[in-house]
């Protein structure tokens, strides 16, 4: 009866207060994100900042709570790149989706207001340790401008971490396939049409450069939007596969004077990764839980592609783009954790999701590992994280904040599983 | 009707007789002598009865008399046809000659809204055409006929490629120089059969190859019904089958698969249908094979793939690189395997393709004897007609004239006679020079050189290495040819005298002085050894076919895992019973069968596998996939009881593959949820390799797909009008089916007669607790609405599956003693699973539900270890049943828990050996094995990635030459990837 009030009268979790008292959290294995761990650890924050982290052997004070977590394990908190969060709140519900507007080159559209900071399905993210995410528009050739938001917000605002983090472009590719329905010859061909679509991009973003160079007697808004990109706060997201293609884009973007290019997807990259590695390009992979591509790969062609390109020396995070994508955002950890059971060292697994994430997001400076100074985004589980048998959340924090980790699916839970108990 | 009488009337009578009544406008009334002799040619009278120096007489068009002294009656034009060869022309008995393929309606565009049939006195199927006569639509078509008459062939079999059904067929002799009534040998020939749809008409169903073969079935019983007079309606459809049922039964088909699915709908009814192949037989020749059927064999040989773009080459599978490889190869692997066959030009884009595709068939080791049958004797006796595709006497003058074996390039065909009438192909009266000569003009010799056939012959000429500017021509017997060297012209006009061996005649220098010139022959010697040489060298000539494998693509097995005895060591042992986890211990497989459990044992023979620090479970059982089909929706109708997965399995579908590396070992192949009633089941073992009827479970328990929601009321289509639309019609769909049904069976087994109904009998067997539902289903309102439909029926829903909102109702749930089928985490996709919950498994299985978690995904169902772990995560289920929800659980809800899903002493031996706890993300399979077999090893595996790598680059190799050798390739092309899901839609073919 309890629960079943409670439920009735908050649909979503209402967000935690700024923290105002320290918190020290002792003996767990920390998992730093950066490749590191430590035993029996002490992790102290304050006022959202971590202030201390080491051994638990430290002979320093212990600040405001102590939270006794022996046997358990503290991460820093996960976040996910290239998500949807927030843009949709059920798939077949036209109504709900918000993630893709109508239009070839939409730089100026931004994901940030449409964030519905209330969502369900971006509430599920907490209890498996996805506490942070970047979330970016779909469809077009620019789909538009993404932002990072922390999932714990009121609103948008409240939720924005990096706003207008980075431009989202879907770069074409080189082959092209008939129209079978219209009786065409469905044979995988080079598409002829590929040299003058990257150089329709070519050519916007020189407009776009002549035009932030003029004196803009007329606004114009998105070219406006591309400002960033030509001065370095804004970086490039170019959604693509193919080796090709990724040189393509690469050397493109390069030549217009884009600093900052990050590659989503990419398929192939494996033989490309010296390019990538020297003109200091991050690569954000899809999930390991699909097929590959064509029948005669290794069927654990997905399973291994992150240690292919790690071993090569590129910087790879986990990312979310495809079927389901939102609802599946909250398996980020299990991803992760099958790239270390085919090959990956379980710490660096851990980094696609921590510390590679925050780099290639650029917000590295504040989170992505458990670091003095960097924002106290983190959790406690009970096991290892990246296994669904040890990923079970007691405590999670965003900047200091203890939030909740109850969702509409724990009340949901709560309130049948009490109903049978109480027959 | 009349016209047909009319018309066979007149054939029966000699044609002469027939002439002599029309009336003539163009002067006085003659009449051809049509009597012919071909003297001193070797004649093949059939393929194995062959006359040397033989004479053949035609009279009136038929064969009057063919052997070594046959007396030459006065008056007969006689050719001396010596050094030449006689065969019989071809037979085509399958083409659409002179019938046009029927238009499309306008309008409508993809998909449509046509339920109903469109034509009143037929059957209630657009599709089932069996009345179709094309008589009414056949006109000779001359220049097709002249391409096919150039090719050999004499005669062909023709008819209306539209429909499933399709109506008779017309033998037709292609003789353009008479009319239809005497070339249509016979007008109702055979009757023909596909999975296609008819163009005339948009009605959807069937919208599935299994509906294609549920509504051939259908017919079948229904014209039964009719035959027996217990339908009042007249029934055109059913009245041609039913008359046309002593006919030959050609069922046309698009691959081998589906070969093996038509004859066993033939073989159910008694029928033998003869089929039309694809050519990719060899790829399961001895299914093929058994199927005991006559076959007619397309030979369109695919191009190579230009392979040039190494990027784009990547994209190709080795599965469709093979097939390039190996298909010139089916003709004698058919042969060689005693599988009865008539070659077609159907399918060849140009019938001057054919002979070429066919030497080169011979050249990959197709017997010229089988070939010369296959075009002739086996074709004729399919069709029924011995008067065709031979040359005895009272035969139809049907024959080739040939320079010597019909089969060798080199050959040149001169006359196609058909029905007594001559049809000149290469005139044969044009001598053929070819060959090298010495040519000798002004004191200069050169080098000439003649090759082609026919008026086609040409010549160049060479002083040693040095080609000299030269024009040849060969026409009316005389040779022409023009020298232009550095010195000037010269012209030369000549005769070939001296048995071909001489030529000469008269040349004029540009000076215009008169002089002779001459050519002779050089003759080549050939020693018998060096023939011998050439002949042993013709074998080794063969091209190389690279093996098959089983399915024929890439991870396919040259050979099928035999059954072994294994004894696995000191392993940790998940039993999924109540002896739970048992560690250190040893499991014995032999023959098949789990043989024993416990510690120290030995076997003499056993391969033994060291499992210290790995675990051994039973192989995981998926409640929900659709891997392995061709098709899963028969959406076109709101129930379709009558069709089967089981129909449509496909053993060739790489994702059997990727399921057993990840331990998946049974699946049940469930229809989709298109609609409320959907199809029957296939329940497989996922034996990667064998055929279609070895994966399916011996005995298998029956099942039946049903569905509720969103899916069945169509709300995401933008077509959808059929009942029903809301969760309320639902139920009285159901109310409907399973009334008519108990009415059904209550008639059936009164003993009175009843029209034999598919849909019925199997809701029957629901009603009579023979047959088990495994329903599609999310919220609470419809999972209550169908127990309660099923209590009023007196019997129970055998599994909900999906059943995201399983939790709210458990307690119902478990009273009714449903069990529930749930995804781990799947949700927000759709509104009806906005409540959908991680922690329904625990829930469900707290309140005493049997609990299994399912894929309904290819690419899930090979982690379903991974999916069992969530359910601890989410709920806190103990490890113990946690597994269980994959194992023993899944095979409870599938009534196959006597033979798997546990580690139990007598049941099969269907286990996965794991390198970690079969639950932890850092779990990967070691050996997959399905009753004692090893049909998934990881060492294997990297093997077989290595075999693919070697065997597509020496494919690609094979192509690059093929493409510089100046062979044309076509460009490369992806397999488009399979995804079924619950909601895919086959779209049937028309």
């Amino acid at each position: 009866m309890f629960f079943f009030l409670m439920t009735s009268i908050n649909a979503q979790q209402t967000p935690a207060p700024k923290q105002s008292n320290a918190i020290s959290i002792e003996g767990a294995t920390a998992h730093l994100g950066n490749g590191q761990i430590i035993k029996n650890s002490l992790v102290m924050f304050a006022n959202g900042k971590i202030t201390f982290v080491g051994s638990a052997m430290a002979k320093i004070a212990r600040q405001g709570t102590v939270i006794n977590a022996k046997g358990k394990h503290i991460y820093p908190g996960f976040i996910a790149a290239n998500a949807s969060l927030g843009l949709a709140e059920i798939d077949a519900v036209k109504a709900t989706r918000d993630f893709d507007e109508v239009g070839a080159m939409n730089p100026h559209i931004r994901s940030l207001i449409a964030y519905n900071a209330e969502s369900k399905v971006v509430e599920s993210m907490r209890p498996n340790g996805v506490l942070m995410a970047q979330t970016s528009p779909r469809g077009g050739t620019i789909s538009g401008t993404s932002s990072i938001v922390q999932l714990d917000a009121w609103n948008w605002e409240d939720a924005a971490f990096k706003t207008d983090d980075a431009i989202h472009i879907n770069w074409p590719g080189s082959f092209t396939r008939g129209r079978w329905w219209l009786g065409e010859d469905p044979a995988l061909k080079a598409d002829p049409k590929y040299g003058k679509n990257i150089d329709n991009i070519k050519q916007y973003f020189m407009n776009a450069k002549n035009y932030l160079a003029s004196n803009k007697e007329k606004t114009h808004l998105p070219y406006e939007a591309t400002k960033g990109l030509f001065d370095g706060t804004q970086k490039v997201f170019i959604h693509t596969s193919g080796a090709k293609e990724i040189t393509d884009a690469v050397t493109i973007c390069k030549d217009l004077g884009i600093k900052n290019i990050v590659i989503v997807h990419g398929d192939g990259a494996e033989s490309v990764a010296d390019m990538l590695v020297k003109n200091n390009v991050g690569v954000v992979l899809d999930r390991p839980h699909r097929n590959p591509n064509n029948e005669d790969d290794a069927y654990d062609y997905t399973y291994t592609i992150a240690k292919v390109l790690i071993d090569k020396g590129v910087l790879v995070c986990l990312g979310m783009e495809g079927q389901m994508e939102r609802m599946n955002t909250r398996n980020l950890p299990f991803y992760a954790g099958t790239f270390a059971a085919h090959g990956l060292d379980k710490e660096v697994a851990l980094k696609l999701l921590t510390s590679n994430s925050a780099k290639i997001l650029g917000i590295d400076d504040k989170v992505g590992t458990l670091e003095v100074g960097k924002d106290a985004t983190l959790f406690i589980s009970e096991g290892d994280a990246l296994d669904m048998r040890g990923n079970i959340l007691t405590k999670a924090y965003i900047q200091g904040r203890d939030i909740s980790l109850e969702t509409h699916q724990t009340k949901l839970w709560k309130r049948y599983a009490n109903k049978y108990k109480s027959k | 009707m009349k016209k047909l009488f009319f018309l066979l009337f007149f054939l029966s009578l000699s044609q002469i007789k027939a002439q002599d009544y029309f009336p003539t406008d163009k002067g006085v009334k003659t009449k051809d002598n049509k009597s012919f002799a071909f003297k001193n040619a070797t004649i093949y009278i059939t393929p194995t009865e062959v006359i040397k120096n033989g004479t053949l007489l035609i009279k009136d068009g038929k064969v009057v008399a063919v052997g070594k002294s046959v007396k030459i009656p006065k008056g007969t034009h006689t050719v001396d046809v010596s050094g030449k060869t006689i065969y019989p022309s071809f037979i085509d008995i399958y083409t659409d000659f002179g019938i046009a393929k029927p238009k499309r309606p306008s309008g409508g565009g993809f998909g449509g809204n046509q339920y109903a049939a469109t034509r009143s006195g037929y059957y209630w199927n657009d599709h089932i055409r069996p009345e179709t006569n094309p008589i009414d639509e056949f006109k000779f078509d001359s220049k097709k006929a002249k391409a096919m008459i150039n090719a050999g062939f004499g005669v062909v079999n023709t008819h209306l490629h539209d429909g499933i059904i399709r109506g008779n067929g017309l033998l037709v002799a292609l003789n353009p120089n008479s009319n239809n009534a005497y070339r249509i040998l016979d007008d109702n020939s055979a009757q023909f059969l596909s999975f296609n749809k008819s163009r005339k008409s948009r009605q959807l169903y069937p919208g599935s190859r299994m509906g294609a073969m549920a509504l051939l079935r259908q017919v079948y019983l229904d014209a039964d019904w009719y035959a027996k007079g217990n339908m009042d309606n007249k029934d055109m459809s059913l009245e041609a089958l039913n008359k046309n049922k002593n006919l030959v039964q050609i069922f046309e088909t698009g691959n081998w698969l589906d070969a093996t699915r038509a004859d066993k709908v033939g073989d159910e009814f008694g029928i033998q249908y003869t089929i039309v192949g694809s050519g990719d037989e060899y790829e399961r020749v001895n299914d093929i094979k058994n199927l005991n059927a006559n076959f007619i064999i397309p030979i369109n040989f695919s191009k190579a793939y230009d392979v040039s773009n190494p990027l784009l080459a990547q994209q190709i599978s080795l599965r469709d690189m093979r097939k390039w490889n190996q298909e010139p190869s089916n003709l004698s692997v058919l042969s060689k395997n005693g599988v009865n066959f008539a070659l077609t030009t159907h399918n060849l884009k140009s019938v001057k393709s054919f002979h070429k595709n066919l030497q080169k068939a011979i050249k990959y080791g197709f017997d010229k004897e089988k070939a010369l049958a296959a075009l002739t004797t086996i074709p004729a006796n399919i069709i029924g007609n011995s008067t065709i595709g031979n040359l005895k006497v009272g035969s139809h003058a049907n024959f080739i004239i040939t320079s010597g074996d019909i089969f060798d390039p080199k050959t040149i065909m001169y006359e196609n006679w058909v029905q007594g009438d001559k049809n000149v192909i290469n005139d044969m009266n044009i001598r053929d020079i070819t060959g090298d000569y010495m040519l000798s003009v002004n004191n200069k010799n050169y080098d000439l050189s003649i090759k082609g056939k026919g008026a086609k012959q040409t010549g160049t000429i060479k002083i040693g290495d040095k080609k000299v500017k030269s024009k040849f021509s060969f026409k009316d017997d005389w040779i022409a040819i023009t020298l232009n060297e550095e010195t000037g012209y010269t012209r030369m006009m000549g005769k070939v005298i001296n048995a071909s061996n001489v030529m000469q005649g008269t040349a004029f220098d540009s000076s215009d002085n008169e002089t002779s010139w001459s050519a002779s022959k050089k003759v080549k010697k050939e020693d018998s050894k060096k023939k011998k040489d050439s002949k042993k060298k013709k074998d080794a000539n063969i091209p190389e076919v690279l093996p098959v494998s089983y399915p024929n693509l890439g991870f396919g097995n040259y050979t099928q895992p035999e059954t072994e005895t294994i004894l696995v060591k000191n392993v940790t042992v998940w039993t999924s019973e109540d002896a739970g986890i048992l560690k250190n211990t040893d499991v014995l497989l032999k023959e098949g069968k789990i043989e024993k459990i416990g510690k120290n044992l030995s076997s003499r023979r056993a391969t033994v596998i060291d499992g210290t620090g790995k675990h051994l479970t039973a192989g995981i059982v998926d409640e929900h996939s659709h891997i392995a089909a061709s098709a899963i929706n028969e959406w076109a109708q709101n129930s379709s009881a009558e069709v089967t997965i089981e129909d449509v399995v496909d053993p060739t579908d790489i994702n059997i593959y990727r399921n057993i590396s990840g331990g998946t070992t049974s699946a049940q192949i469930l229809h989709g949820s298109a609609n409320p009633i959907g199809g029957r089941s296939a329940i497989l073992k996922l034996k990667w390799g064998e055929n279609a009827q070895g994966m399916i479970y011996e005995n298998t328990p029956k099942f039946i797909k049903f569905a509720l929601g969103e899916n069945v009321k169509q709300s995401r289509s933008p077509n959808g009008t059929r009942f029903p639309q809301t969760r309320m019609g639902v139920e009285q769909m159901f109310t409907d089916y399973f009334t008519r049904a108990k009415e059904y069976d209550a008639l059936k087994k009164s003993g009175k007669p009843y029209r034999k109904d598919i849909e019925m009998e199997v809701i029957a067997e629901i009603l009579n607790k023979e047959r088990f539902i495994s329903c599609h289903s999310y919220v609470q309102s419809e999972i209550n609405m169908l127990m309660k439909v099923a209590e009023k029926f007196n019997f129970n829903v055998n599994t909900f599956t999906h059943i995201l909102e399983g939790y709210k109702v458990a307690d119902k749930m478990a009273e009714h003693g449903v069990g529930g089928s749930t995804f781990s985490d799947w949700w927000a996709y759709k509104y009806e699973v906005n409540d959908a919950i991680p922690f329904n498994a625990a829930i469900m299985h707290n309140a005493g539900v049997t609990v299994a978690i399912n894929s309904d995904d290819r690419e899930m169902s090979r982690r379903l270890n991974q999916e069992a772990a969530k359910t601890m995560k989410y709920g806190g289920m103990s490890e113990l049943d946690a597994w269980k929800t994959v194992t023993i659980n899944p095979a409870k809800l599938l009534h196959i828990d006597d033979r798997v899903g546990s580690i139990k002493e007598g049941k099969d031996a269907d286990v996965v050996l794991w390198s970690h706890h079969p639950m932890s993300i850092y779990a990967k399979v070691e050996k997959t094995i399905i009753e004692g077999k090893v049909f998934f090893d990881r060492q294997e595996d990297l093997k077989k990635r290595e075999a693919i790598t070697q065997e597509k680059s020496k494919l690609i190799n094979m192509m690059l030459k093929e493409k510089l050798g100046g062979a044309p390739t076509k460009a490369p092309m992806k397999r488009k990837d399979r995804n079924f899901e619950c909601d895919t839609l086959e779209e049937l073919k028309n």
